[in-house]
């Protein structure tokens, strides 16, 4: 579980989040949502430690990121998964290097224990004959899969996702969803996605949250977005013509 | 302006304090070292061999076609041609080309990992990014002065074919010129400063790519920004060293 709160960050003179609380909870599929430049991607980088808050608390199962000592956080590190908006593989490495990589530099498992933790989790992703390849020589899909399967390979406690469905077609970005879904539940990890897209949100969204301007305007579900009186929410949400016509349609209870 | 030039080179030192702050695994850093080494140093032999063999040739040509006085002795073409191959053109000449083919391959290689998002992944698995792709790059780097051995001994064989052949002296003549009022520390001087040279080129590239923000086109301006940094500091460390050894 994570726990955050009063997380404050500004960049020179602006302000990106301002007392942003949030909890996500294991086992969960948690999603932060909201329009282009309300500080998402920020609140993602704060939680991953990749840029430090100037203020405010973040604590994992309990215990607060700034209490942790060197070592702690070297393990707390190794604990996380992250899939990254555009994959972040290492070009220069097969799929099959890719996902070995963080069982070779942070665990002491033999050759073939190895071999058969990469083979477990690219089969898990449903990704075949592509073991060889280089990330450039693949689809964008399969990407995100061997992203993920990276993310996966040492067995974390916390799964983060930025924008895990960007630049993928309907399908395809459904399936990616229900990967993340399934994988969350199967571990009972806690995951955190960063997303744009609204079909995640009705479809995976079982902890939303919304942020506006670098604060928490709302926080629900997949059940209650629909909802929800909260006006900017709801701009963001229906924005586009297919979800308004859901709208509309649900309200006429049709 | 002036306090981001000092912001910068406190980064920069900083930088290379963490480089070698919590090293990767030993197996892994192995491999690395011996890549950087193929792609920094042995791919880099071939121009060296060349760009030195015909500046070596076109130093004692030029030597050859100012010495037109008879008074003075035709063995000062390879005397000239030592001092000058050994001295700068080497060491320093040699290290403004590695700027251009090594240093943006550093700058423009780490810059892509920043844009996309390479680098964070490394350190979201927990891995010191600066000790994984700057470290490997330092040690292959201290091979530099090899280069430099080859450059000098190429060059010397270039400007002797181009003398000799060239119709300008004698064989024994050249030969003699070469071996004219050697002072061994000279070479250490060479060595030392090709040394201090190759730890600036794999450095500040290495800098610049790495602390780059942006996309593409900031990847290609960092590598050229890059090139005009590693050049500028190297022509001044070469004074600055020269004027401590030598003078």
């Amino acid at each position: 579980m994570i726990k955050v709160r009063d997380l404050h960050k500004s960049f020179d003179d602006l302000d990106v989040l301002k007392g942003v609380d949030a909890e996500f909870e294991k086992g969960k599929t948690n999603l932060i949502i909201g329009q282009s430049g309300s500080g998402k991607t920020v609140f993602l980088k704060c939680l991953l430690g990749l840029i430090i808050p100037d203020s405010g608390r973040i604590e994992y199962n309990g215990k607060s990121y700034k209490n942790f000592s060197k070592d702690e956080k070297r393990e707390i590190s190794k604990q996380m998964g992250m899939v990254f908006q555009g994959g972040a593989l290492f070009d220069s490495m097969t799929v099959e290097e890719n996902v070995k990589f963080p069982l070779k530099m942070l665990t002491k498992m033999s050759r073939q224990d190895m071999q058969n933790r990469v083979e477990e989790v690219l089969d898990r992703v449903n990704l075949v004959d592509t073991n060889h390849k280089l990330p450039s020589e693949i689809s964008g899909g399969m990407q995100k899969r061997v992203s993920i399967a990276r993310a996966i390979v040492n067995k974390p406690n916390f799964l983060f996702c930025d924008e895990p469905n960007s630049g993928l077609d309907p399908r395809t970005a459904s399936v990616i969803d229900n990967l993340i879904q399934e994988i969350t539940h199967e571990n009972d990890i806690t995951t955190v996605i960063n997303t744009h897209d609204m079909n995640s949100v009705f479809e995976i969204g079982e902890n939303i949250i919304y942020l506006e301007d670098g604060v928490k305007a709302w926080e629900g579900n997949k059940n209650n977005i629909y909802k929800t009186d909260n006006q900017k929410l709801t701009d963001f949400v229906y924005a586009s013509n297919l979800f308004k016509k859901v709208r509309i349609a649900q309200k006429e209870g049709l | 302006m002036l306090s981001n030039y000092i912001k910068s080179i406190g980064q920069y030192f900083i930088m290379i304090y963490d480089t070698f702050k919590r090293m990767t695994k030993t197996s892994e850093l192995r491999r690395l070292i011996l890549q950087e080494i193929d792609d920094l140093i042995i791919s880099s032999l071939g121009i060296v061999v060349f760009i030195s063999f015909f500046i070596g040739a076109v130093i004692a040509i030029q030597t050859a076609l100012n010495f037109s006085n008879p008074f003075v002795p035709k063995s000062l073409i390879g005397f000239a041609a030592r001092q000058s191959i050994i001295l700068e053109f080497a060491p320093t000449f040699v290290a403004i080309i590695m700027a251009g083919k090594v240093g943006s391959y550093i700058t423009s290689s780490i810059g892509t990992m920043r844009v996309s998002e390479q680098i964070d992944a490394l350190e979201v698995m927990g891995i010191n990014s600066l000790n994984y792709l700057v470290f490997p790059k330092i040690v292959a780097m201290c091979l530099f002065p090899f280069v430099i051995a080859i450059s000098m001994f190429v060059g010397i064989i270039g400007a002797y074919i181009a003398s000799v052949y060239g119709g300008f002296l004698s064989s024994e003549a050249f030969l003699t010129g070469l071996q004219e009022d050697f002072v061994p520390f000279q070479v250490f001087y060479a060595f030392l400063k090709s040394f201090i040279f190759a730890l600036i080129l794999a450095t500040v590239p290495s800098f610049h790519g790495y602390y780059m923000k942006g996309g593409s086109l900031e990847v290609g301006h960092a590598a050229t920004t890059s090139f005009v940094w590693t050049s500028v500091i190297i022509i001044f460390m070469n004074y600055f060293i020269t004027q401590l050894l030598l003078s």
